[in-house]
């Protein structure tokens, strides 16, 4: 009768909902240096500490230099943020893999690298792709700064219940479409608010065959259907992934585990508000045109008419953001002239990422008028891409091999675009501005970028590899 | 600060989907403390010079009637911080993104959610006009048009008109939160 979501939350209340909203526990709470200060302000300024250090777990991500490690590499209210994080951490005892850490990264590619992240766990972060780790049937979702001096108060976050919403993708994938089509594909279908006030659950043979960094890139991405959280039960592959991992348990408490964790799933008969399906087998490589993420066409299609849209909000929506990105109705997006490319995000900057878009660039050079970034999500992914020479795949091709962080997805430490450059990123939002004032995101996977960066401009990988 | 009633001039944003990075862009994240960012509210749209926002009548200004899916996108708190520094007390929409919604109760900011015709109606009533948010009747009334009912949780609403201190009301669950970790504990 319960799904996945119903079965996490009620193992984690502590206080009911009633008229009141339910308090929750907290297993793992992951902070950064943005969401983060004004948090720690707030203990301070009541005389409190952090109730479960044992359970927090730090890094610096958004604000932190990616070119070199030095904070001289970033503007001073930037390292100033990353260097209160330090401070902050030291005075509450909070573990952190600061900037020079060999676990330093993002946030949502660190935690479950280091095995933090569990099936059955809730998770929270200041950050709404906390999304991310609910590839692992962890319930895990970004929350305020408020919320983080709560949890790190408590241990607790004042909750009530969403719905359930199911998700299934079906079928294979053709060659080249990969999971952030799929998760293009699903946001495109239901719309930026789709899954508000809900909780996804992603079944069906399209996400079990997935590996847990292609199943990262979608949950990844439930934020931007409006879901604050996206989940997929964990099976041998989650299990598989975690065997090992510094921070999962070991020797028979492992096998503990385990059995738990095959046991977190939906009942046959458990009932959802919502549901939707997609095909994977009709998928085709996806890139956005617009500017938020639902804005996105196959990569052959056209962008489209706004005269033809169902609505007069559509249709306003629709002018706008092709007033922003210069775009003209029924133009095609293959051909179309890049500046600069980015590989890299919480979404797409795990080794399997880096590995796709070496396969493209293998051999190949970046075209001389673009700028290409690729950068690693955290120290252990640089580190096991330099031991199989994907560095010197891109740095050959000409692109630019960076330190870890958020980069140019969040424009936060000088990687950004300059005003009306276009690029190709394999990040997750395409909002105005967000990769720098002014500048233009089309969202696409790291075979896409990896093609338009050989290319100068948007281009289909799967061609790419035919032609050669 | 306690919230109770509000009597002002509502600036209008219809445009649809308006994500937290045009609220306050990221670059203006890059602070320790919570004051003063106001002055970043929409920063990349208020520089477009005839911006809604920079006319002397929305300084004073404590109502902004939005497009749906307020606040969607981004967790930043900032976003809130950066609408109330900027004098707004209170969001009209049809729709808000689940964690700005969070947020904004949290710091005393009031989402009202109303139906898109009703809606509608109000983005269409002249600029000039006195809008009166009465959060303890949950009513919502402006000249020319008939007083409107809104929909708040009734915990939600207590935290707003008392000015509930919420991490005080967790931690008065202290014993419960002890008991809830010896039980996982003992797994």
């Amino acid at each position: 009768m319960k799904t996945l979501y119903d079965k996490i939350w009620e193992s984690h209340i502590v206080v009911p909902e009633t008229d009141a909203p339910a308090i929750i526990y907290v297993d793992l709470h992951l902070v950064h240096e943005v969401t983060s200060p004004q948090a720690f302000e707030g203990l301070r300024s009541r005389g409190l500490r952090v109730r479960r250090p044992d359970c927090t777990f730090a890094t610096t991500d958004h604000s932190t230099p990616t070119v070199s490690r030095s904070l001289t590499a970033v503007d001073a209210d930037a390292a100033a943020q990353v260097r209160r994080l330090e401070s902050n951490c030291e005075e509450f005892d909070v573990p952190l893999f600061s900037l020079d850490d060999p676990n330093q990264g993002i946030v949502h590619v660190i935690g479950p690298e280091l095995g933090l992240t569990q099936p059955g766990r809730v998770i929270v972060c200041g950050d709404s792709h906390t999304s991310t780790h609910g590839a692992f049937g962890a319930l895990a979702f970004g929350i305020g700064t408020t919320e983080v001096e709560q949890v790190l108060a408590t241990q607790c976050l004042l909750a009530r219940k969403s719905r359930n919403y199911r998700v299934s993708f079906d079928g294979a994938l053709n060659p080249g479409v990969t999971a952030k089509d799929m998760i293009l594909a699903l946001i495109e279908k239901i719309g930026t608010a789709g899954g508000t006030g809900h909780v996804f659950e992603y079944v069906g043979s399209g996400i079990r065959g997935l590996d847990m960094e292609a199943r990262m890139t979608v949950c990844n991405m439930s934020i931007e259907a409006g879901a604050r959280a996206g989940l997929i039960a964990p099976d041998d592959v989650t299990i598989q992934y975690l065997s090992g991992r510094q921070f999962c348990p070991k020797g028979p408490k492992w096998d503990e585990f385990v059995v738990r964790w095959r046991a977190l799933m939906s009942d046959d008969d458990a009932s959802y508000d919502k549901t939707v399906a997609i095909d994977c087998a009709e998928l085709e490589p996806r890139i956005t045109f617009g500017t938020n993420p639902a804005m996105s066409i196959p990569i052959s299609g056209r962008v489209p008419d706004p005269l033809q849209a169902a609505d007069l909000a559509t249709r306003v929506q629709l002018e706008d953001a092709l007033r922003y990105m210069k775009l003209r109705p029924q133009q095609q997006l293959l051909g179309y002239p890049i500046d600069v490319i980015f590989i890299g995000s919480c979404t797409n900057s795990r080794i399997r990422d880096l590995r796709e878009a070496a396969g493209v660039m293998r051999g190949r050079k970046v075209h001389p008028k673009v700028r290409t970034l690729v950068v690693a999500g955290s120290q252990q992914v640089k580190r096991e891409a330099e031991a199989e020479g994907l560095d010197r795949v891109f740095r050959e091709a000409g692109a630019e091999w960076r330190e870890p962080g958020c980069s140019m997805c969040i424009a936060m430490n000088g990687d950004q675009l300059e005003p009306g450059q276009a690029a190709v990123s394999t990040s997750n939002r395409n909002f105005e501005g967000r990769q720098g004032r002014g500048g233009r995101t089309f969202l696409a996977s790291p075979l896409t970028a990896a093609a338009s960066a050989v290319m100068g401009h948007i281009a289909d990988a799967r061609f790419l590899a035919r032609r050669s | 600060m306690k919230f109770q009633t509000l009597s002002s001039r509502a600036v209008r944003l219809p445009r649809t989907n308006i994500d937290t990075d045009q609220i306050i862009p990221a670059r203006f994240l890059k602070v320790t403390g919570k004051k003063g960012i106001g002055r970043h509210l929409f920063a990349d749209w208020r520089s477009g010079g005839d911006f809604v926002l920079n006319s002397a009548e929305s300084a004073t200004a404590q109502i902004l009637i939005a497009g749906d899916n307020f606040g969607c996108g981004s967790s930043r708190e900032h976003a809130v911080w950066a609408l109330m520094d900027f004098g707004f007390r209170s969001v009209i929409s049809t729709r808000f993104g689940d964690i700005f919604r969070q947020n904004a109760l949290k710091n005393g900011l009031l989402p009202i959610t109303l139906d898109s015709e009703t809606h509608e109606k109000l983005l269409a009533l002249p600029v000039e006009g006195l809008m009166t948010i009465d959060l303890t009747a949950q009513t919502l009334t402006c000249d020319g048009f008939p007083a409107t009912r809104f929909h708040i949780d009734a915990f939600s609403k207590m935290c707003l008109v008392e000015d509930l201190d919420e991490l005080g009301y967790i931690l008065k669950h202290q014993e419960a939160i002890a008991n809830y970790e010896r039980a996982r504990n003992n797994f």
